[in-house]
């Protein structure tokens, strides 16, 4: 009987040892939510400095002639908002991750987070370009589905890398994304929903399935 | 019955540090000496000595290279290495599941 015991636990040890040396498992749920909360923030600048409204399409107005001012601003203004966003949640996200990699006693730059960044790197880079083509031809209104639909794609890449939950995250961005590109008056309302609560809702139900019951795997594995 | 499937556990395999080793080089293409450390935890002369125990079964292929001046060596799972850890898994759990 100890020697089943012994032998079941070898196999358990196995089967973390393969994950954990393939999958980059110490993206916290906390990046999540504090990404999305920055998203909301960028979107609500957005929202109160354009004064579009929920309903409005952005870039619509300034497609009109003799308005080049208004639409370069409007350009210029996006961009800031948009890369202040990027930088302050890959900032945040960064740094609650690395907090649950030192937790787990893990480091965080190692082969798995390396193949993880660079299969989310391409896709994100393609869009990042994509968008400011478009923005250069003035389709400001089609950056938002845009952004919205590669970092999907990226997710999904991604996903192979880490926690297989990600991949539920990635098709949601991407069907919102999609939606988006039929529903132009509602490009900011699905922007926000996309990066902002989807980031905080899959966050929120991360952090309560891997980090909030630490104390209730312990008994099974320490017997 | 017990005594027959205890005979196909591998040799080989009988320390568990080489079992981890065989796991981690399944799911990776191959793994360089440091992380293989890192992930396992053991010593530089202790994950030596297993991974050249290995190597001499013919279960690990060990390539030395050189990046700029700093030698670097891989270690990767053989085909013969992968056939002989899914064989032990299989003896391992038909073990387990006769209890």
């Amino acid at each position: 009987m100890h020697e089943s015991r012994e032998h079941l636990q070898t196999l358990s040890e196995i089967r973390l040892l393969m994950e954990r040396s393939s999958k980059f498992l110490s993206l916290s749920g906390l990046s999540g939510v504090s990404a999305g909360v920055i998203a909301l923030g960028g979107a609500a600048v957005v929202y109160t400095r354009l004064r579009t409204g929920l309903f409005t399409t952005i870039g619509t107005y300034d497609s009109r002639p003799g308005n080049p001012v208004n639409q370069h601003d409007v350009r210029q203004f996006l961009v800031t908002v948009a890369i202040s966003v990027l930088a302050l949640a890959l900032a945040s996200g960064t740094y609650f991750t690395v907090r649950k990699a030192r937790r787990q006693g893990l480091t965080v730059w190692n082969q798995p987070s390396k193949r993880l960044l660079w299969a989310m790197i391409v896709p994100l880079a393609t869009g990042g370009v994509f968008c400011l083509a478009l923005l250069y031809y003035n389709l400001i209104w089609l950056s938002f589905p845009a952004t919205l639909i590669f970092y999907g794609l990226a997710l999904l890449n991604g996903s192979k890398y880490t926690l297989r939950d990600v991949e539920s995250l990635a098709y949601c961005e991407i069907a919102l994304g999609l939606l988006s590109l039929f529903w132009p008056g509602y490009n900011l309302l699905t922007w926000a929903i996309g990066f902002g609560l989807l980031h905080i809702a899959y966050g929120l139900a991360m952090y309560y399935k891997y980090e909030r019951t630490p104390h209730e795997e312990r008994p099974a594995g320490s017997v | 019955m017990k005594n027959d499937l205890l005979a196909q556990f591998n040799k080989a395999f009988e320390s568990k540090a080489r079992l981890s080793i065989m796991s981690v080089l399944m799911v990776n293409d191959s793994l360089s000496f440091n992380a293989l450390k890192e992930l396992l935890s053991l010593t530089d002369g202790n994950l030596a000595t297993h991974l050249r125990a290995l190597e001499d079964a013919g279960y690990v292929l060990v390539q030395k290279q050189f990046v700029g001046r700093k030698p670097n060596t891989t270690y990767s799972a053989t085909p013969a290495g992968q056939q002989a850890f899914t064989d032990h898994l299989n003896a391992l759990e038909a073990f387990i599941k006769n209890m």
